[in-house]
Protein backbone atom coordinates (compact mmCIF):
# COMPACT_ATOMS: atom_id res chain seq x y z
CA UNK A 1 0.00 0.00 0.00
CA UNK A 2 1.47 3.65 -0.60
CA UNK A 3 1.90 5.80 2.36
CA UNK A 4 2.67 9.15 2.25
CA UNK A 5 5.82 8.49 4.13
CA UNK A 6 6.86 6.90 0.46
CA UNK A 7 6.27 9.82 -0.78
CA UNK A 8 9.30 11.68 0.95
CA UNK A 9 11.36 9.13 -0.11
CA UNK A 10 10.19 10.05 -4.17
CA UNK A 11 11.21 13.67 -3.25
CA UNK A 12 14.20 12.91 -2.23
CA UNK A 13 14.94 10.68 -5.53
CA UNK A 14 13.54 13.26 -7.50
CA UNK A 15 15.23 15.93 -6.26
CA UNK A 16 17.99 14.29 -7.01
CA UNK A 17 17.16 13.87 -10.32
CA UNK A 18 16.29 17.47 -10.81
CA UNK A 19 19.96 18.52 -9.92
CA UNK A 20 21.32 16.14 -12.49
CA UNK A 21 19.56 17.91 -15.62
CA UNK A 22 22.38 20.13 -16.57
CA UNK A 23 20.59 21.06 -19.68
CA UNK A 24 16.99 21.82 -19.67
CA UNK A 25 15.18 20.60 -23.11
CA UNK A 26 12.48 22.44 -22.57
CA UNK A 27 10.62 20.13 -24.70
CA UNK A 28 6.98 20.48 -24.18
CA UNK A 29 3.66 18.63 -24.94
CA UNK A 30 0.60 19.35 -25.06
CA UNK A 31 -2.91 17.02 -25.05
CA UNK A 32 -6.06 18.76 -26.13
CA UNK A 33 -8.37 18.37 -22.50
CA UNK A 34 -11.90 19.51 -23.82
CA UNK A 35 -15.20 18.39 -24.07
CA UNK A 36 -14.35 16.68 -27.45
CA UNK A 37 -10.76 15.65 -26.90
CA UNK A 38 -11.28 13.94 -23.85
CA UNK A 39 -15.00 12.11 -25.71
CA UNK A 40 -12.49 10.94 -28.61
CA UNK A 41 -9.56 9.51 -25.36
CA UNK A 42 -7.30 11.99 -24.84
CA UNK A 43 -6.68 10.93 -21.44
CA UNK A 44 -5.52 7.51 -22.08
CA UNK A 45 -3.97 9.52 -24.85
CA UNK A 46 -2.37 11.98 -21.90
CA UNK A 47 -1.37 8.74 -19.76
CA UNK A 48 0.74 6.71 -22.71
CA UNK A 49 2.31 9.55 -23.11
CA UNK A 50 3.51 9.95 -19.27
CA UNK A 51 4.33 6.27 -19.52
CA UNK A 52 6.45 6.22 -22.35
CA UNK A 53 8.63 9.14 -20.42
CA UNK A 54 8.40 7.69 -17.32
CA UNK A 55 9.98 4.09 -18.68
CA UNK A 56 12.44 5.44 -20.85
CA UNK A 57 13.86 7.75 -17.80
CA UNK A 58 13.22 10.96 -19.39
CA UNK A 59 12.24 13.84 -16.83
CA UNK A 60 12.74 16.98 -18.22
CA UNK A 61 9.28 17.08 -20.52
CA UNK A 62 6.86 18.78 -19.38
CA UNK A 63 3.24 17.27 -20.38
CA UNK A 64 0.05 19.64 -20.20
CA UNK A 65 -3.33 20.25 -21.67
CA UNK A 66 -4.05 22.71 -24.43
CA UNK A 67 -7.84 23.93 -24.79
CA UNK A 68 -10.40 22.96 -28.17
CA UNK A 69 -8.59 24.46 -31.14
CA UNK A 70 -12.30 24.10 -32.90
CA UNK A 71 -11.39 21.08 -34.99
CA UNK A 72 -12.91 18.53 -32.49
CA UNK A 73 -13.27 16.38 -35.59
CA UNK A 74 -9.35 15.52 -35.40
CA UNK A 75 -9.27 15.15 -31.46
CA UNK A 76 -7.21 13.75 -29.54
CA UNK A 77 -4.93 16.40 -30.63
CA UNK A 78 -1.13 16.39 -29.41
CA UNK A 79 0.73 19.33 -29.86
CA UNK A 80 4.80 18.88 -29.24
CA UNK A 81 6.76 21.89 -28.74
CA UNK A 82 10.98 21.89 -29.58
CA UNK A 83 12.63 25.23 -28.67
CA UNK A 84 13.75 26.87 -31.90
CA UNK A 85 11.52 24.72 -33.82
CA UNK A 86 7.75 24.89 -35.44
CA UNK A 87 5.45 23.38 -33.32
CA UNK A 88 3.70 20.39 -34.60
CA UNK A 89 0.07 19.35 -34.13
CA UNK A 90 -0.49 15.53 -34.36
CA UNK A 91 -4.08 14.49 -35.28
CA UNK A 92 -5.91 11.54 -34.31
CA UNK A 93 -3.94 10.37 -31.39
CA UNK A 94 -4.15 6.80 -29.74
CA UNK A 95 -2.37 5.55 -27.25
CA UNK A 96 0.40 3.39 -29.33
CA UNK A 97 0.56 6.43 -31.86
CA UNK A 98 1.47 8.72 -28.27
CA UNK A 99 3.77 6.29 -27.72
CA UNK A 100 5.48 6.30 -30.75
CA UNK A 101 5.53 10.37 -31.20
CA UNK A 102 7.40 10.61 -27.65
CA UNK A 103 10.19 7.95 -28.76
CA UNK A 104 10.20 9.78 -32.41
CA UNK A 105 10.50 12.92 -32.22
CA UNK A 106 10.53 13.80 -28.22
CA UNK A 107 13.02 11.30 -27.79
CA UNK A 108 15.08 11.02 -30.95
CA UNK A 109 14.42 14.53 -32.55
CA UNK A 110 12.77 13.06 -35.84
CA UNK A 111 8.67 14.49 -36.06
CA UNK A 112 6.39 11.86 -37.91
CA UNK A 113 5.11 13.48 -40.42
CA UNK A 114 2.40 11.48 -41.92
CA UNK A 115 0.41 11.52 -38.49
CA UNK A 116 0.53 15.56 -38.71
CA UNK A 117 -1.97 17.82 -39.23
CA UNK A 118 -1.23 19.49 -42.75
CA UNK A 119 -0.74 15.42 -43.89
CA UNK A 120 -4.20 15.33 -42.51
CA UNK A 121 -6.49 13.88 -45.57
CA UNK B 1 -18.25 8.71 -22.64
CA UNK B 2 -18.34 5.81 -20.98
CA UNK B 3 -16.76 6.58 -17.28
CA UNK B 4 -18.08 8.78 -14.21
CA UNK B 5 -14.32 9.78 -14.36
CA UNK B 6 -14.20 11.22 -17.90
CA UNK B 7 -17.53 13.43 -16.74
CA UNK B 8 -15.57 14.92 -13.88
CA UNK B 9 -12.50 15.58 -16.00
CA UNK B 10 -14.55 17.38 -18.61
CA UNK B 11 -16.35 19.17 -15.86
CA UNK B 12 -13.15 19.97 -13.77
CA UNK B 13 -11.96 21.28 -16.50
CA UNK B 14 -14.47 23.91 -16.80
CA UNK B 15 -12.95 24.79 -13.31
CA UNK B 16 -9.72 25.25 -14.43
CA UNK B 17 -10.79 27.02 -17.32
CA UNK B 18 -12.35 29.53 -14.68
CA UNK B 19 -9.34 29.80 -12.74
CA UNK B 20 -10.25 28.45 -9.97
CA UNK B 21 -7.47 27.88 -7.22
CA UNK B 22 -9.24 24.94 -5.72
CA UNK B 23 -11.09 22.29 -7.23
CA UNK B 24 -13.70 19.42 -4.83
CA UNK B 25 -14.60 16.26 -6.13
CA UNK B 26 -16.42 14.30 -4.37
CA UNK B 27 -18.02 10.35 -5.27
CA UNK B 28 -20.41 9.27 -2.52
CA UNK B 29 -22.17 6.18 -2.37
CA UNK B 30 -24.87 4.79 0.07
CA UNK B 31 -25.90 1.61 -0.89
CA UNK B 32 -28.94 1.69 1.87
CA UNK B 33 -30.06 4.85 0.27
CA UNK B 34 -29.70 3.39 -3.55
CA UNK B 35 -28.08 6.74 -4.34
CA UNK B 36 -24.66 7.64 -5.76
CA UNK B 37 -23.45 11.26 -5.45
CA UNK B 38 -21.07 13.32 -7.76
CA UNK B 39 -19.86 17.03 -6.60
CA UNK B 40 -17.60 19.02 -8.42
CA UNK B 41 -17.10 22.36 -6.99
CA UNK B 42 -14.47 25.03 -7.02
CA UNK B 43 -13.48 28.77 -6.34
CA UNK B 44 -13.07 29.97 -10.18
CA UNK B 45 -14.71 33.10 -11.66
CA UNK B 46 -18.62 31.59 -11.22
CA UNK B 47 -20.98 33.00 -13.87
CA UNK B 48 -23.95 35.28 -13.57
CA UNK B 49 -27.39 34.45 -13.30
CA UNK B 50 -27.97 34.79 -17.29
CA UNK B 51 -24.99 32.42 -18.32
CA UNK B 52 -26.24 30.26 -15.37
CA UNK B 53 -30.00 29.97 -16.86
CA UNK B 54 -28.89 28.89 -20.70
CA UNK B 55 -25.98 27.18 -19.41
CA UNK B 56 -27.40 23.42 -20.07
CA UNK B 57 -28.01 24.31 -23.40
CA UNK B 58 -25.41 22.93 -25.62
CA UNK B 59 -25.76 25.65 -28.10
CA UNK B 60 -24.37 28.02 -25.20
CA UNK B 61 -20.62 28.37 -24.55
CA UNK B 62 -17.78 30.83 -23.62
CA UNK B 63 -15.25 29.37 -26.48
CA UNK B 64 -14.93 30.96 -29.45
CA UNK B 65 -13.43 27.83 -31.45
CA UNK B 66 -16.82 26.49 -31.93
CA UNK B 67 -20.28 26.98 -30.87
CA UNK B 68 -21.49 24.34 -29.02
CA UNK B 69 -20.56 23.27 -25.39
CA UNK B 70 -21.56 20.02 -24.57
CA UNK B 71 -19.52 19.29 -21.10
CA UNK B 72 -22.54 20.02 -18.71
CA UNK B 73 -25.16 19.39 -20.86
CA UNK B 74 -23.77 15.37 -21.79
CA UNK B 75 -23.20 15.79 -17.62
CA UNK B 76 -27.06 16.47 -17.07
CA UNK B 77 -28.39 14.01 -20.04
CA UNK B 78 -26.38 11.46 -17.94
CA UNK B 79 -28.01 12.38 -14.42
CA UNK B 80 -31.40 12.45 -15.91
CA UNK B 81 -31.21 9.33 -17.73
CA UNK B 82 -30.66 7.43 -14.42
CA UNK B 83 -33.56 8.85 -12.52
CA UNK B 84 -31.14 11.18 -11.30
CA UNK B 85 -31.49 14.86 -10.23
CA UNK B 86 -28.45 17.43 -11.55
CA UNK B 87 -28.40 20.47 -9.79
CA UNK B 88 -26.01 23.36 -10.95
CA UNK B 89 -24.65 26.28 -8.26
CA UNK B 90 -22.74 29.65 -9.05
CA UNK B 91 -22.47 32.89 -8.22
CA UNK B 92 -19.82 35.15 -10.29
CA UNK B 93 -16.83 35.53 -8.31
CA UNK B 94 -17.56 33.27 -6.13
CA UNK B 95 -16.89 29.67 -8.12
CA UNK B 96 -19.53 26.79 -9.26
CA UNK B 97 -21.08 23.97 -7.68
CA UNK B 98 -22.17 21.02 -10.10
CA UNK B 99 -23.73 17.94 -8.44
CA UNK B 100 -25.59 14.88 -9.67
CA UNK B 101 -27.45 12.32 -7.50
CA UNK B 102 -28.04 9.21 -9.04
CA UNK B 103 -30.23 6.24 -8.82
CA UNK B 104 -27.30 3.55 -7.56
CA UNK B 105 -29.31 0.83 -8.80
CA UNK B 106 -30.02 2.46 -12.12
CA UNK B 107 -29.69 0.20 -15.37
CA UNK B 108 -28.14 3.17 -17.46
CA UNK B 109 -25.50 3.91 -14.57
CA UNK B 110 -21.68 3.74 -16.09
CA UNK B 111 -18.63 2.93 -13.86
CA UNK B 112 -16.85 5.06 -11.67
CA UNK B 113 -14.22 4.29 -13.78
CA UNK B 114 -10.12 5.38 -13.97
CA UNK B 115 -10.13 7.95 -11.17
CA UNK B 116 -6.65 7.97 -10.70
CA UNK B 117 -6.13 8.89 -14.41
CA UNK B 118 -8.89 11.64 -14.27
CA UNK B 119 -6.80 13.19 -11.30
CA UNK B 120 -3.49 12.81 -12.63
CA UNK B 121 -4.90 14.60 -15.63
CA UNK B 122 -6.22 17.41 -13.57
CA UNK B 123 -2.90 18.27 -11.99
CA UNK B 124 -0.80 18.06 -15.43
CA UNK B 125 -3.63 20.48 -16.58
CA UNK B 126 -2.85 22.88 -14.13
CA UNK B 127 -0.23 21.41 -11.18
CA UNK B 128 -0.52 24.90 -9.10
CA UNK B 129 -4.45 24.05 -8.33
CA UNK B 130 -5.52 22.41 -5.19
CA UNK B 131 -7.76 19.35 -5.69
CA UNK B 132 -9.42 17.70 -2.76
CA UNK B 133 -10.88 14.46 -4.10
CA UNK B 134 -13.14 12.30 -1.35
CA UNK B 135 -14.64 9.13 -2.25
CA UNK B 136 -16.73 7.44 -0.03
CA UNK B 137 -18.65 4.22 -0.06
CA UNK B 138 -20.75 3.41 2.77
CA UNK B 139 -18.43 3.15 5.74
CA UNK B 140 -15.36 3.46 4.09
CA UNK B 141 -13.89 6.88 2.94
CA UNK B 142 -10.74 7.84 0.88
CA UNK B 143 -9.70 11.60 1.60
CA UNK B 144 -7.28 12.93 -1.20
CA UNK B 145 -5.48 16.33 -0.98
CA UNK B 146 -2.89 18.01 -2.78
CA UNK B 147 -1.87 20.36 -0.26
CA UNK B 148 -1.11 17.40 1.86
CA UNK B 149 1.18 16.26 -0.91
CA UNK B 150 2.82 19.79 -1.14
CA UNK B 151 3.46 19.79 2.09
CA UNK B 152 5.80 16.65 1.60
CA UNK B 153 6.76 17.60 -1.51
CA UNK B 154 8.17 20.86 -0.54
CA UNK B 155 10.44 22.35 -3.90
CA UNK B 156 9.24 19.35 -5.99
CA UNK B 157 6.38 20.09 -8.27
CA UNK B 158 3.09 17.92 -8.11
CA UNK B 159 3.70 17.48 -12.23
CA UNK B 160 7.20 15.29 -11.61
CA UNK B 161 6.66 11.97 -13.54
CA UNK B 162 8.09 10.33 -10.01
CA UNK B 163 5.33 12.17 -8.51
CA UNK B 164 2.79 11.65 -10.86
CA UNK B 165 3.43 8.15 -11.16
CA UNK B 166 3.26 8.20 -6.85
CA UNK B 167 -0.26 9.55 -7.30
CA UNK B 168 -1.90 7.36 -9.75
CA UNK B 169 -0.77 4.54 -7.75
CA UNK B 170 -1.91 5.82 -4.53
CA UNK B 171 -5.18 6.78 -5.97
CA UNK B 172 -5.97 3.51 -7.47
CA UNK B 173 -5.54 1.43 -4.36
CA UNK B 174 -7.32 3.54 -2.28
CA UNK B 175 -10.43 3.04 -4.71
CA UNK B 176 -10.00 -0.79 -4.82
CA UNK B 177 -12.92 -1.45 -1.95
Amino acid sequence: MKSIEELERIRKETLEKINLRKDRTGIRIAVGMATCGIAAGARPVMMAILDELSKRNVTDVIVTETGCIGMCKLEPIVDVYVPGQEKVTYVKVDEKKARQIVVEHVINGHPIREWTIENYE
Amino acid sequence: MKELALYILDLAQNSIRAEAKNIYIEINIDTSKDMLKVCIEDDGCGMNEELLKKVVDPFVTTRKERKVGLGIPFFKELVEQCGGKFEIFSEEGKGTKIRGTFKLSSIDLIPIGDMSSTIVSLILSDPEIDIVYRFKKDEYEFLFDTKQFRKVLKEVSLNEISVLNWIREYVKENMEV
